[in-house]
């Protein structure tokens, strides 16, 4: 134990003061101020957007405040220097790992602490600091192992070594769960538990209301750049926080029972090759009715991914037929066929599929639409009414952004996600591909894409709804089917299945005995 | 150090930057003509009288920016849409092979008959036909083999240009060249006319101007050019969005390739009035680095490559007073590219210690 840690034994171990930081005409943090006891864990609690990122950056060194002031242990950082930052005994775990996939863990862990011109010593002493703050930690992973063969999980456990090893008292996780599942996020939490136990103290980036209880001592809640509220976890609930979040009661996305129209789109046994690191589609049916949504539950990676391409016109079925209105789809089933046939999409990755980042609002808002009047004719672009059409999509849909000329990258997930959600709606549509609509959203556009959903499906629409998200398919969805190794279950209607029925089935049960009964 | 992006880069970030940049260019070329010997000033003074310093000067710039913008307007078109083209090249000499081919009625007396308009945009049609195809091939590798283009273009740059050294050999030798390895000249009735006559600007020179503000709009108005633009920031989600990604390649290819051929076009109908092995000091290549010097904008071409011809110019003229070689220009160039690509960053980013 240092010195200066000995000092600041009764003050905090971090202060932040007044911290502001503009983009162009963007405040991303105004006047944020926070401080951090030893072994404690904080939790950062906000909407996409709100500015938690921003802040670590600035505490980090990666971005110079426009004004205020850090402290590490009582001595003031100089900002914009993340090395000060480390040497001060700041660690910070990104969102997206930087880590260099060709290298061993051992090496990754060491980058950058040994001098450019040493010669090989010291790295028996290394691996066994490192062999033993695995152990201390509960961070199970071998310093051997090539990082591109491990899963997200064990990445995560070697970043966080990887700050650990720099002799961090100070850890900063950022959405550490987002990638996580619910096993690995307890093992992290675990590790967390153990690291405040030693003494070190955490700072938990989230906008996931329950492990943010679970993990937290305190939340401090941002909202539009400022502390919109600090609590004692022990002292509030989820809705209390919900509201602080949004700044008002979180609308719940309420399904009304409604009766089901004609069917849109159908899939008649369809089977399709599993393509691109995709798992294939076996014999796979499928009904799309007007007025309902269709929910697919399931683990990612067992042909979800097939499934929307195959729905959003990026794949054909190899055998079997994709009905539209009862007509069989063409070889021509395309992007653009699936567009006329009112089929309305919002993938995935909304980076990489979703948008184009470095073009503005308005080009973005007419990504699909722009070959038809009123945004061109006869090969011409009228921009006039796509900039007026995209204004119209940002002020219906909430999204926030300095205009619809700004670039699309300068968004936060959320307000991407609303101008992804307004384009495809706008359309009119008569089916609605949603996959993973609210990924990595935080509350407030969570509920606010959802609701959206469902005044779709009100008015008519054909929703089908891919969730990794059990309690989302099974709160948004009128009838459910479990996707398990590319095979898909009977549809049951809500309410007729608990979750660990519908978890049997995600793990293959059902399928098996009709596998049997076939053969 | 470390950069940090910039939100919103101030009038004296977007100007100011690229102006320091000429000014360590010039500093760079004193330096330079230091070490030929040459007294520093007045080896720059004479580089800017030469590509600059009279009419005369003016109009050689010009005439010598005339086949850049072309290649520059084929580069930056292609790269706009993340096509590599490298073979500007060879689609320039395609280019002033089919309007030899024409000109001198070795294709048929026929084309010769024609009015003067009419023979001079059949010339330049035909050539925008075949540097298109030149590239043609290329996109199709790329499109349904998944070859890189950059390979392929490359190449083939020696390959046309090997293919028309045996052509100027052999079937398409002038009789009168003395033995020389070029064309026949072109028909009186195939030459581009003068701008202004008496002054030795021609017409590709207002071509290529027209060239690059069809290519602004097409770019910026049809939706042609959005999709261009979509497929070279992000074909994945322009795929997703429905636009057709290798039929716009294809097209993308075709008016790249038509670009740079009509380089070729304007130099052998405008200027040089027959085809030789030297018809182009690397056009093409120097396409690359006005494109880039352009940041891609087909407005920003016209500008580059004015720049960059009056370097080649002025160096010329300064060379054959200051007995300074002209292999300045090339370094010249080089340290300018350097210059302005760090500046045109440095507007964006600021850097930051730490």
């Amino acid at each position: 134990m240092t010195a200066g840690a000995a000092e600041a034994r009764d003050g905090p171990v971090l202060r932040l003061d007044g911290i502001t930081k503009r983009f162009g005409p963007l405040l991303a943090n105004d006047g944020i101020s926070l401080a951090l006891a030893r072994g404690e864990v904080v939790a950062l609690l906000g909407e996409n957007g709100a500015g938690k990122t921003t802040l670590m950056n600035v505490l980090f060194g990666h971005y110079t405040p426009d004004a205020g002031t850090v402290e590490v242990m009582g001595r003031a950082l100089p900002h914009g220097h993340p090395r000060a930052a480390i040497a001060a005994g700041v660690g910070m775990v990104h969102q997206h790992f930087t880590l260099a996939d060709n290298l061993t863990v051992l090496d990754n862990i060491l980058i950058g602490t040994v001098p450019l011109l040493a010669p090989r010593l010291g790295r028996a002493a290394a691996r066994a600091r490192v062999e033993a703050l695995s152990r201390d930690f509960g961070l199970a992973v071998h310093p051997d192992a090539r990082v591109g063969a491990l899963s997200v999980g064990e990445r995560q456990r070697v970043e966080i070594l990887k700050a650990l090893y720099r002799d961090a008292r100070i850890l900063i996780l950022d959405e550490p769960t987002a990638v996580l599942t619910p096993q690995e996020s307890e093992a992290l939490f675990a590790t967390l538990r153990r690291m405040v136990a030693d003494g070190l103290s955490v700072i938990f980036i989230s906008h996931k209301l329950a492990e943010v209880m679970a993990i937290a001592d305190r939340i401090v809640v941002l909202r539009q750049g400022r502390v919109a509220g600090e609590v004692a976890a022990r002292d509030t609930d989820r809705a209390r926080l919900a509201a602080m979040m949004v700044g008002a009661a979180v609308p719940e996305a309420r399904v009304a029972p409604r009766e089901a129209g004609a069917v849109l789109m159908a899939l008649e046994d369809v089977t399709a090759p599993a393509e691109g690191g995709r798992t294939g589609l076996r014999g796979v049916s499928l009904e799309l009715r007007a007025g309902r949504i269709t929910g697919i539950a399931g683990v990612s990676g067992n042909g979800q991914a097939t499934l929307a391409a195959l729905v959003g016109g990026l794949a054909r079925p190899a055998a079997g037929r994709l009905l539209l209105d009862g007509r069989a789809a063409g070889a021509d089933w395309s992007p653009r066929a699936a567009l006329a046939a009112g089929v309305a999409r919002i993938p995935e990755d909304r980076h990489g599929a979703g948008a184009v980042g470095d073009f503005t609002l308005t080009e973005n808002a007419v990504l699909e639409a722009y070959r038809d009047p009123p945004f061109s004719r006869r090969g011409w672009m009228d921009w006039r009414r796509a900039r007026a059409f995209a204004a119209g999509l940002i002020a219906d849909y909430d999204v926030r952004c300095p205009g619809p000329e700004a670039p699309m990258r300068l968004l936060s997930g959320g307000n991407m996600q609303k101008l992804i959600l307004g384009r495809a709606l706008a359309a009119r549509p008569r089916v609605i591909l949603a996959n993973q609509p609210v990924r990595g959203l935080d509350v407030g556009a969570i509920a606010y894409v959802q609701s959206r959903l469902v005044a779709a499906r009100d008015g008519g629409a054909a929703v089908l709804l891919i969730s990794e998200d059990l309690d989302e398919v099974m709160g948004l969805s009128d009838v459910i089917h479990v996707i398990s190794a590319g095979r898909l279950s009977p549809a049951f209607p809500r309410g007729t299945m608990t979750p660990a029925e519908l978890g049997l089935w995600m793990a293959g049960h059902g399928f098996g005995e009709e596998d049997a009964d076939a053969a | 150090m470390r950069l940090e992006p910039v939100a919103d880069p101030g009038l004296v970030r977007r100007i100011g930057l690229p102006a320091l940049a000429l000014v360590l260019t010039a500093l760079a070329g004193a330096g330079l003509a230091a070490i030929a010997g040459a007294d520093p000033l007045a080896t720059l003074g004479q580089i800017a009288t030469g590509a600059a310093g009279s009419r005369f000067a003016i109009l050689e710039t010009l005439n010598r920016a005339t086949p850049l913008i072309f290649t520059g307007l084929a580069v930056a078109v292609a790269f706009r849409a993340r096509l590599w083209n490298i073979g500007a090249e060879a689609q320039l000499y395609a280019g002033a092979l089919v309007t030899v081919l024409i000109g001198t009625g070795l294709a048929g007396g026929w084309a010769l008959a024609l009015p003067k308009p009419a023979l001079l945009a059949l010339m330049a049609l035909a050539a925008v036909a075949a540097g298109a195809l030149v590239l043609l091939g290329p996109v199709i590798l790329k499109t349904r083999a998944g070859v890189d283009e950059v390979v392929t273009t490359l190449l083939l740059n020696f390959v046309v240009l090997l293919f028309i050294s045996l052509l100027l050999e052999g079937p398409l030798k002038d009789p009168a060249g003395m033995g020389w390895p070029k064309s026949p000249p072109l028909d009186r009735a195939a030459r581009l006319p003068r701008i202004v006559e008496g002054l030795r600007l021609h017409w590709g020179f207002g071509l290529a101007l027209i060239a690059a503000v069809a290519v602004w709009v097409i770019q910026t108005r049809t939706t042609l050019g959005f999709e261009m633009r979509a497929v070279g920031r992000n074909a994945a989600a322009a795929r997703f969005a429905g636009m057709p990604v290798n039929r716009v390649l294809v097209r993308t290819a075709l008016l790249s390739g038509g670009l740079a051929a009509l380089a070729g076009f304007s130099e052998v109908a405008g200027l040089k009035g027959n085809l030789t092995l030297d018809l182009s000091p690397g056009y093409g290549y120097t396409g690359i680095i006005v494109a880039m010097l352009a940041l891609l904008h087909p407005l920003g071409v016209v500008v580059a490559a004015v720049f960059v011809a009056g370097v080649f110019v002025g160096a010329d003229a300064m060379s054959r007073s200051a007995g300074v070689p002209t292999y300045i220009a090339d370094l010249l160039l080089a340290t300018a590219l350097l210059f302005m690509v760090l500046a045109l960053q440095l507007t964006r980013f600021r850097v930051v210690r730490g």
